[in-house]
């Protein structure tokens, strides 16, 4: 199985505190950690994991600057075969549907039976993996968290929907999935694994490589446009008991005494 | 603005609560639009459906087919490109099925794609004003989508009040006949339901819940032992279900249970939507998070800014001890 995985280098919100900056042009980027998308770490366990069930080969693939080069190379040390860095300072402000287009090109110039994005990143919006679909004429399935590989023509996959249910469907291949959370546990990745991958050399494709107008990308194709970061409205918020951890403990046990709190 | 479109997500016979909420961000986009509501689906639980959901909108378009008896986003988004016109502006729920449908739809449609909208701030020209949030809601941002060629917008599920006016007695329009090929390469086999684990958060009158900031798995002792001196149980997020840590039955969310306790104790969860979106009924909710900007705050009653894992042991002592 010739597999593709979509992944995206984001600020790590475990990591983090996000603010806005100065004048609310972006989030404050410096001292930000950085790490792959979570959901796309998940994607990439899953493929590397079919791979070594039924055989083929993993690519995995990064729209971003030269510094999404790390992400790729950390997927490439958990177990992927090759990567591909997509940059060009023309992508620069894509909308989801240029970052779909990017990648379409890339994707066609190989023959993929099955290509996953993470179901969503925490600055996105989960649309990538459902526009590369349509874009690419394949079938679709989102918040997959289970996949069972039946044949060469076709796979069984659970999507996550509300309650805790799964909704199981056949898909055809080559089919788009994106991948939820919880679907395997991403393995650990050790220096030895990044040291093994560190010279390995990534090939960059920019917009003539992959034979791209100029205005189908970037500012220039998109339709969507962010204008400025705020912070939201808070509201009115909660009661932040304050005082010694003693008297905050006495006034939380009032209150959960009132509230039914405390049998 | 002269028109705006409503996807209506139905179970059993039943609009969803997104239905009333889905007039009411029309109207926030443009107040004197009519809007269609779009409901497809077979038989008499269509019927009912477009019935109910006639008393909100002024128009109701029906796609009765029984291929679409479940609501399979591949076939549906090929009945939506061959009904709406070019220029349609089309509201689905950023729920599990607008976010199947969404993206690829826009695609088709060849129009502007924006998920999770919580808000509009009217139009400028061909350009709507957007408010998304990022991060877990740390940040929310000003978008422009151009409308100019369509648009999809997914609306975050429970961001607009509903309109529950029922003041409407829409027309209900059959368009089955133009719904097209349905032939689709993805089939639905069956909904395996969730199991219902060794105890079922859902009937809890107190719960314990942890998230991310219980950081390791022998940490759940804690709340363990806080839950026990309560008489209360432990539920928690959706990174501790990732983690193996608890299992599915536990967690609290969209993706989760839904869970309506008395007293919610959210320990160590920063509060994203997902998760909130689990919890009814407005319980009493105390948030336990190192963080003071974590978003839980803004919707717990109580807040206590200290590390769960230090917090919860006294808490724990003091109760026992009462």
């Amino acid at each position: 199985m010739e597999i593709l995985v979509c992944v995206k280098r984001v600020p790590d919100t475990a990591e983090n505190e996000i603010e806005v900056n100065s004048d609310g042009t972006d989030i404050d980027r410096d001292d930000l950690v950085y790490s792959v998308n979570e959901w796309d770490n998940y994607a990439v366990e899953e493929a590397i994991q079919i791979r070594d069930n039924v055989g083929g080969n993993v690519t995995v693939v990064s729209v971003g600057d030269e510094e999404s080069e790390e992400v790729i190379r950390r997927e490439m040390a958990m177990g992927a075969d090759q990567g591909v860095l997509l940059s060009d300072d023309a992508f620069n402000d894509s909308d989801g549907k240029g970052i779909a287009s990017i990648l379409k090109a890339e994707i066609e110039k190989g023959k993929f039976d099955l290509i996953m994005t993470g179901a969503q990143a925490d600055d996105g919006a989960g649309q990538v993996g459902g526009m590369l679909a349509a874009m690419l004429d394949l079938p679709y399935a989102s918040l997959v968290n289970t996949i069972e590989i039946t044949d060469d023509k076709k796979i069984k996959v659970g999507r996550e929907v509300e309650g805790g249910n799964i909704e199981m469907n056949e898909i055809e291949l080559p089919c788009v999935l994106s991948i939820q959370t919880g679907i395997n546990e991403p393995r650990y990745v050790g220096i030895r694994g990044i040291r093994k991958v560190a010279s390995v050399e990534i090939p960059v494709h920019g917009t003539s490589d992959l034979g791209l107008a100029s205005d189908a990308v970037g500012e220039a194709g998109a339709n969507v446009k962010k204008v400025d970061y705020f912070i939201p409205d808070t509201g009115e918020g909660a009661e932040i008991l304050e005082g010694s951890t003693e008297e905050i403990i006495d006034k939380l046990v009032e209150y959960l005494k009132a509230k039914g709190g405390i049998k | 603005m002269a028109q705006i479109y409503a996807y209506i997500v139905h179970k059993g016979g039943v609009a969803d609560d997104t239905a009333l909420e889905l007039i009411t961000a029309a109207k926030k986009i443009d107040p004197d639009a009519s809007v269609s509501a779009i409901v497809t689906g077979s038989g008499a639980d269509l019927e009912a459906v477009c019935k109910d959901v006639a008393t909100t909108y002024n128009e109701v378009i029906k796609i009765d087919n029984a291929a679409i008896t479940y609501p399979n986003a591949e076939i549906i988004r090929g009945i939506l490109v061959n009904i709406l016109p070019g220029d349609a502006v089309l509201l689905l729920p950023h729920d599990t099925f607008g976010m199947d449908l969404g993206p690829g739809l826009s695609i088709k449609l060849e129009s502007a794609f924006v998920a999770d909208v919580v808000d509009f701030e009217g139009l400028d020209g061909s350009n709507l004003k957007i408010v998304r949030q990022e991060f877990s809601g740390q940040v929310s941002t000003h978008m422009l989508c151009d409308i100019g060629s369509g648009a999809v917008v997914n609306i975050r599920p429970g961001a607009f009040a509903p309109d529950e006016s029922k003041s409407a007695s829409g027309e209900i329009v059959d368009k089955s006949s133009e719904a097209g090929d349905l032939a689709a390469r993805r089939t639905f086999l069956e909904t395996v339901v969730a199991e219902v684990g060794d105890v079922d958060i859902t009937k809890s009158e107190v719960l314990v819940s942890i998230g991310r900031g219980i950081e390791d798995e022998d940490n759940i002792e804690i709340a363990n032992d806080l839950a026990e001196a309560l008489g209360a149980d432990v539920s928690c997020s959706r990174p501790i279900v990732d983690s193996k840590w608890l299992e599915k039955s536990r967690q609290v969310g969209t993706s989760g249970q839904t869970v309506k306790p008395k007293v919610y104790l959210a320990c160590g969860i920063s509060g994203s939507f997902q998760h909130l979106g689990g919890i009814k009924g407005s319980p009493f909710m105390v948030a336990v998070n190192k963080n003071i900007k974590a978003p839980i705050f803004q919707v717990a009653d109580v807040g206590i800014v200290e590390d769960m894992l230090e917090f919860l042991p006294e808490l724990t002592e003091k109760i026992n001890d009462m």
